[in-house]
């Protein structure tokens, strides 16, 4: 909350961000008028189901896309006053790994399978530290793979990632992602693969880690377990597009968008008793290459008819204070839908 | 109601682990290491575990996709352990599998059509208001288009995927479907149209599920009973209700306490409260000796070494809840914040 006297800019921001790629199928609008902030030491959590747009964000904010010709990004990203989507490769290849680190879903892929995790942890380092040794380097990597609870960083040092257990292995990627000290660390699905024995051991890392260093989080998943475990803040998408924003708290406690009724009515819950049937959203998601006329969500919406046609004529705005939400119903309909319809269901 | 459909006592399931020219076996990867248990008619029985805990192995060893090494496996009064493929075909019209991944489960080159009627074909079922009729009348009961009856696979998505699975699996009408983690890889969304689904056609037909899962939210939304598996053994059965609100066994204890609760404002009592396990799954190749859940448990001693719990009724547990552990939890017992020592490497 950095609104204060100074003006400053947020630590990372993010204004009006898209992203397409052109397909032989047509433009696949992957992210439309995204737009947030993010201080050191807060986490935020995107939450979406496939194909919402969650992954593309943290993509073009690690300048990933770059590797395909095939994608335009329009729009700022700014982090620590420097802007990244029209800053040049090098640039933004300076801050990837140092500055800014991302942890991914399946680490058996993103780690190299013909190199020692301690030399792939080692070589992070080293190019973000080149004047650094390699002795001193290697002391570094074992330091970090300790720091993720690793047993015996020496000897796990030099072995591959095959021969990691697949939580151990996420740890490893882990170390590999904070070895240069990010002050941005994007956190993509970083347990959907894991057991949740396994999960719990790593989100609690992740928790540790970013009360030592203070870096910003930016935690992706679809379960929103695990967005109420971590986040501060939460911003829903759906169809490329950031549908509700706002608290952890709020969000959770008094959600605005129907579409996030849908998503908590759609989860079996063990702190709550058994329901007769769940409640989820009906229909699929859209197509990115085909998005709904309008509101994206209406074709799934219960609701969508009750403001005559601008459901489907008119995309509504992201609106509200501290909660946003991007919805054409009227707020006190919303919050009567939400006490009396989708409450005592949930 | 609780005659028991299908029964296994002593099952066991090794695979060789072979070296060499000759094969010959230096080992055996124990995935399923003495299991008893039986499956009640019109019940849903939920399996849950970690990965690598056997549970798949287990459903694969009702279906008889796999033959047990040890032990014997009961369908409907019928010892069925160690059928042939062609003495086992009259069993695959009552005994059905859903599998997880709706993507590698579907033959790419087949129509919908043809790849739900080849249950039908293949045990010779009639279909006197024709085969392209039943197959529709199928579609429809998933909630498919009928209309998609000439569509390839690839034309649909995971959750409709998911429901030509189940269509094939309901082709002959079975007593008993073995779903395999058939919601884990769909989205939020559409994995709760498929959980009420698969409870809607439970009620229409009459079937008995036996549903293997590691997600213990919808595995407590679904299941009449649950087993919870460990390293090829069950830990812990008994009525759903009863192992949620009262778990014994300290894994059933960890395993609850670790599932992210979508609250946060409650974050702070569900971290505090958390049992949090070090360490990983020993391998089943080389399992602890005694209790296999001792090297993670934070109760153990120096009998769980040495002896084996069996899997019995504990303290003043009803019947149908059974642990297999020396030290098992008692209700209000604190176990928040407490951390095993540190496992040994």
């Amino acid at each position: 909350m950095s609104i204060g006297a100074t003006n400053a800019r947020p630590f990372l921001e993010i204004k009006d961000l898209n992203v397409r790629f052109e397909t032989d199928d047509g433009i696949v609008q992957a992210v439309t008028g995204s737009t947030f902030s993010l201080e050191k030491g807060q986490t935020l959590g995107i939450v979406g189901e496939s194909g919402s747009g969650k992954s593309v964000t943290s993509l073009a904010v690690l300048g990933l896309h770059r590797t395909r010709s095939n994608a335009k990004v329009s729009g700022e990203i700014w982090l620590d006053d420097e802007e990244l989507v029209t800053a040049s490769d090098e640039q933004v290849r300076k801050l990837r790994g140092g500055k800014m680190a991302m942890i991914f879903q399946d680490p058996l892929s993103a780690m190299h399978p013909y190199f020692t995790v301690g030399s792939q942890i080692v070589e992070a380092y080293r190019v973000h530290h080149p004047g650094v040794n390699k002795k001193v380097a290697r002391e570094r990597a074992i330091d970090m793979l300790a720091r993720v609870g690793i047993p015996q960083p020496e000897r796990r040092f030099n072995d591959y990632a095959h021969q990691f257990s697949g939580g151990m292995r996420q740890r490893a990627m882990i170390a590999m992602a904070l070895v240069n000290d990010p002050a941005l660390l994007i956190a993509d699905e970083p347990t959907t693969a894991l057991d949740v024995t396994v999960q719990a051991q790593i989100l609690d890392l992740i928790r540790d880690l970013q009360e030592e260093f203070g870096s910003a989080v930016i935690m992706i998943t679809h379960d929103l377990g695990v967005v109420a475990e971590l986040a501060d803040e939460v911003l829903v998408m759906y169809g490329g597009k950031v549908i509700e924003k706002g608290p952890a708290v709020d969000v959770f406690q008094q959600p605005q968008h129907p579409y996030t009724w849908g998503l908590l009515g759609s989860m079996p819950r063990l702190d709550r008793e058994v329901r007769d049937r769940l409640n989820p959203v009906k229909g699929t998601p859209p197509s990115l290459i085909n998005l709904p006329q309008g509101c994206a969500f209406n074709p799934r919406c219960p609701y969508a008819g009750r403001n005559g046609d601008r459901s489907f004529t008119e995309t509504p705005e992201l609106r509200g204070d501290i909660h946003k939400v991007a919805c054409h119903l009227p707020a006190e309909e919303r919050t009567k839908i939400f006490q009396q319809e989708v409450l005592p269901n949930l | 109601m609780s005659e028991n459909l299908l029964e296994v006592k002593g099952l066991e399931k090794h695979f060789p682990i072979t070296k060499g020219l000759f094969k010959r076996q230096v080992g055996a990867v124990r995935a399923v290491d003495g299991i008893d248990i039986e499956v009640k008619s019109g019940e849903t029985l939920g399996l849950v575990g970690e990965s690598g805990c056997g549970k798949s192995t287990t459903g694969r060893l009702f279906t008889r996709i796999l033959e047990p090494t040890a032990g014997t496996i009961t369908f409907e009064g019928e010892d069925i352990s160690h059928k042939s493929v062609t003495q086992l075909r009259p069993l695959r019209r009552d005994v059905q599998m859903i599998f997880q991944d709706p993507y590698s489960s579907l033959n790419p080159r087949h129509t919908v059509g043809s790849i739900v009627s080849a249950p039908l074909q293949i045990q010779n079922i009639p279909t006197p208001q024709g085969l392209k009729k039943a197959v529709q009348e199928l579609l429809e009961l998933v909630g498919l288009n009928p209309e998609h009856y000439n569509r390839y696979p690839h034309e649909f998505s995971g959750g409709q995927r998911q429901r030509i699975g189940i269509a094939r699996a309901l082709a002959l009408r079975p007593k008993l479907i073995i779903a395999d983690e058939p919601v884990s890889a769909l989205d939020v969304s559409i994995q709760a149209q498929v959980v009420n689904l698969l409870d809607d056609l439970q009620r229409e037909f009459d079937l008995t599920y036996v549903f293997i899962a590691h997600d213990l939210s919808v595995v407590r939304h679904i299941s009449d009973r649950v087993a919870v598996m460990y390293l090829g053994k069950v830990v812990e059965v008994a009525e759903r209700d009863e192992l949620y609100k009262n778990p014994r066994h300290p894994y059933t204890v960890a395993l609850m306490s670790a599932v992210p609760v979508p609250d946060p404002v409650r974050r702070d009592r569900a971290q505090r409260d958390r049992v949090l396990l070090t360490g990983d799954v020993p391998s089943p190749i080389n399992p602890p000796s005694g209790c296999r859940f001792r090297t993670r448990c934070w109760k153990a001693q120096d009998i769980c070494a040495t002896e084996e719990p069996p899997l019995v009724v504990r303290l003043d547990d009803p019947a149908s809840h059974q642990t297999a552990c020396h030290f098992p939890v008692v209700e209000d017992e604190a176990v928040a914040g407490r951390r095993p020592a540190a496992a040994p490497a």
